[in-house]
Order: structure tokens, then C-alpha cells, then sequence
């Protein structure tokens, strides 16, 4: 049980890093504002889902559980409406 | 090396990398994003000295607030075309560059000469924790101990607000601040609003309430406060109230107000300014955080509204 629990913490925490690293490196190498959006908002949303899910068995009660995904909840409605914002505005600007 | 030393030698690292790209940048809105990111990697050493309460204001100020009062500044000057004549000359930013090195060296040099181990109250401080009936040492120091300077950083905090409104035409005085913001009623950012803002309020009171045994306080709590506030305004769900309103002054003057009756009722008593009765401590404290996180959230989200910009009928 223990060994399954590390096992998931160390695939799920390294699978988030990659992501992570992907979306930064989409973010500094792609051309224009959508893509690069499209880029970030994958590391923040999966990478960060990854994560959070690589920490809930070292969770230190249910509400600490509760709180991590609480977390992740608020940062992917945060990540889709600025990207959606800063979208908008990119469209503005260009038209 | 192990690997959390090296992690820390990496956040050092981009510290002074971010620092040095931020005075460097050419852009004035890219120099406020280089500061916000400075404002959170210093979040992350304050967590890692083990100073949590301190980390989540930085956050929440150095990163956050102070960001978006920088890049409003950014915005108008940018909106107002700063010419080139206006630009400081070769000799001013020499006698800049000559403080700034002056200042830096100083306190380097007063860091260096400090006594090993460093001159602390801290043991008094965690032997006397036990009077205020708080677990929290630094809710303890900010509200017992050193309640005099908490109780001026809140004096300052409504200087600064008047400080603001004061820039404002005399026929606009006690107006509404800021522009009216039109955001679409169907669109993200109002739908953001509605849905996070009661949320925020909730996280807001849970880290002013956690305040007194866990990292926290009025200031993080204030801070998501007012940080909701200004969402919801900027929606264009609500407009900002003209800064005439006596509902707003109470509640401005509500902390330091009460922070001082409770004070001076500490000398009535016979003790001393801001000695709170043993019996009463806890209840006392509480009634002052409470008030203060009002001001604090008030204060915070009136500063960024900005100067009153149109007549309170409006």
C-alpha cells in the first residue's frame, strides 16, 4: 500500500513536472499570443492536475486532501478566464 | 550539496536575476511584471527561512497589490507619452545609480557587523506566549507585544489612501474613484466574479481566522478581501462607492479607532497604552483584527480604485 502510494507520487509529481517544463517551453518558443495561451494553460491545468493528484496520499488528513484540490479548482477558473481575457484582447489588438 | 541546498541556491540565483531584470528592463510595463515575479520568488524564500506568515504577505502585497497599483501607474504613463526630453538625464541616474550603491552597501555592511548570535527577543517573546491565549507568535508580537507599531501601520495605511484622493479636483472631492467599468454581464470576467468572489470571501475570513494559531492574519485576509471587492467592481457588477460616504469613513477609521479605545482603556486601567487585561486578551484581540481586517480590505480596495474620477451622482 505504502509502496503503491510513493509509486503513485512519484509518476503523477514527475508526469506534472514534464508538463510543466513543456508548457514553458511552448510559452518562450511559440510564435504568436494564442498558441504560446494555448501552451501555459496546458502546464497550469494538467501539469498542475498532476501534481495535486502526485500529493493527495501525502496528505496529512481528508481536509488537507480537500484543500489541495480546492486549490487546483481555483487555479484552472483562474487559468481559463485570463486566458480567455487575455485572448479577447490579443484578438482586439490584431483587428 | 543536497538537493534542498541547491533548490535554494537556484531561488537565490533567480532572485537577483529577476532583480537585475528589472531594473533593466526598457519597458515600463515589463519592468512591473519583472517586479511581481521578484515579489513571489521572494514569497518562496521567506517559506523556505520558515517564515510562512511573512511569505503570504509578500505574496499577497509585494506581488499582488503593489503589482497592480505599479502597473495602473505604467498604464498612465504610458496613456500621458512621456517625450524623451522628460527622461532623466545621464547625471541623475548617476546620482541614482551612487545611492542606491550607497544605501545597499550600508545595510550589507550593517548585516555583516551584526553580533553572532544575532541580538533577539524572540526567547521572551515564546516564554510570555502563554498571556494572550494565541498560537501563533507572530499574531502574538504584531498584536501584543508590538502592538504600537500595528497600530501606526494602520494610521500609515490611511494616510496613503488620503494621500490618493487628495490628487483629485476640488469639485470631485468625496467623488467616485476610478472609471466606471463596463465588463459584458455574459462574458468570462463577470462569470469569474460571480463565481470566485464568494469563494474568496470565504478563503478571505478563513486566513484572517487562522490568523490567531496558524500563518495568517487581518493583512492576508484583508488583502484576498479587498482583492474580491475589486473583481467584482472591475466586472462592472458593482460600482465603487463615492469616497464621501460616512458608511465608508466608519468603517476606514473602524480599526485604528478601536485599536486606540481598546489602548487607551489599557491606561485607564492602570496598566499601560495597549496593555490588554489579562482575562480579556483574547476577546480584546479579536475585536481589533476584526475591525482592522474591515479597514484593511476597505483601505486596500480603495487605493487601487485610485483618485475620485467622477461626481458621487454619478
Amino acid at each position: 500500500m505504502n509502496l503503491a502510494a510513493d509509486v503513485l507520487t512519484i509518476t503523477a509529481v514527475s508526469a506534472g513536472a514534464f508538463f510543466f517544463l513543456a508548457g514553458t517551453v511552448g510559452l518562450l518558443r511559440f510564435p504568436d499570443t494564442l498558441t504560446r495561451l494555448h501552451a501555459l494553460t496546458k502546464a497550469d491545468t494538467l501539469g498542475l492536475g498532476l501534481v495535486v493528484l502526485g500529493l493527495l496520499p501525502r496528505a496529512p488528513s481528508p481536509t488537507g486532501a480537500l484543500k489541495l484540490v480546492s486549490i487546483w479548482l481555483l487555479v484552472l477558473l483562474a487559468g481559463a478566464t485570463v486566458s480567455q481575457l487575455i485572448a479577447r484582447a490579443a484578438r482586439r489588438e490584431a483587428a | 550539496m543536497t538537493p534542498l541546498q541547491a533548490l535554494d541556491a537556484g531561488v537565490v540565483a533567480l532572485v537577483l536575476a529577476v532583480a537585475v531584470w528589472t531594473i533593466a528592463a526598457r519597458e515600463a510595463v515589463a519592468a512591473v511584471v519583472g517586479f511581481v515575479v521578484y515579489g513571489l520568488l521572494l514569497a518562496l524564500v521567506w517559506l523556505r527561512l520558515g517564515a510562512p506568515d511573512v511569505a503570504l504577505t509578500e505574496a499577497a502585497i509585494g506581488g499582488g497589490l503593489s503589482g497592480v497599483l505599479l502597473l495602473g501607474a505604467a498604464g498612465r504613463l504610458r496613456a500621458a507619452g512621456t517625450t524623451a526630453g522628460q527622461e532623466p538625464g545621464i547625471v541623475l541616474r548617476l546620482v541614482a545609480v551612487a545611492l542606491s550603491v550607497t544605501v545597499a552597501a550600508g545595510i550589507a555592511a550593517s548585516v555583516m557587523r551584526l553580533p553572532d548570535p544575532a541580538p533577539t527577543l524572540a526567547p521572551a517573546a515564546a516564554a510570555n506566549a502563554a498571556a494572550t491565549g494565541l498560537g501563533n507568535p507572530v499574531t502574538n508580537v504584531l498584536m501584543a507585544f508590538r502592538a504600537m507599531d500595528t497600530m501606526l501601520e494602520k494610521v500609515v495605511l490611511l494616510l496613503a489612501l488620503v494621500g490618493v484622493w487628495s490628487l483629485a479636483p476640488d469639485r470631485l472631492w468625496g467623488g467616485r474613484p476610478g472609471p466606471r467599468h463596463r465588463a459584458d454581464p455574459q462574458g468570462a470576467l463577470a462569470f469569474l466574479a460571480r463565481l470566485l468572489a464568494p469563494v474568496g470571501i470565504v478563503v478571505g475570513v478563513y486566513i484572517f481566522w487562522v490568523g490567531a494559531d496558524h500563518p495568517g492574519g487581518a493583512f492576508q485576509g484583508g488583502t484576498i478581501l479587498a482583492a474580491m471587492w475589486l473583481l467584482v467592481m472591475m466586472a462592472g457588477l458593482t460600482d465603487a462607492p463615492p469616497v464621501g460616504r460616512r458608511w465608508l469613513r466608519l468603517v476606514l477609521l473602524s480599526g485604528p479607532a478601536v485599536f486606540l479605545v481598546v489602548g487607551l482603556g489599557g491606561l485607564g486601567l492602570g496598566a499601560a497604552f495597549l496593555a490588554y487585561p489579562a482575562a480579556w486578551a483574547k476577546p480584546l484581540i479579536l475585536a481589533i483584527e476584526i475591525a482592522m481586517t474591515l479597514t484593511i480590505a476597505v483601505t486596500l480596495g480603495l487605493l487601487m480604485a485610485g483618485v475620485p474620477e467622477r461626481s458621487a451622482r454619478e
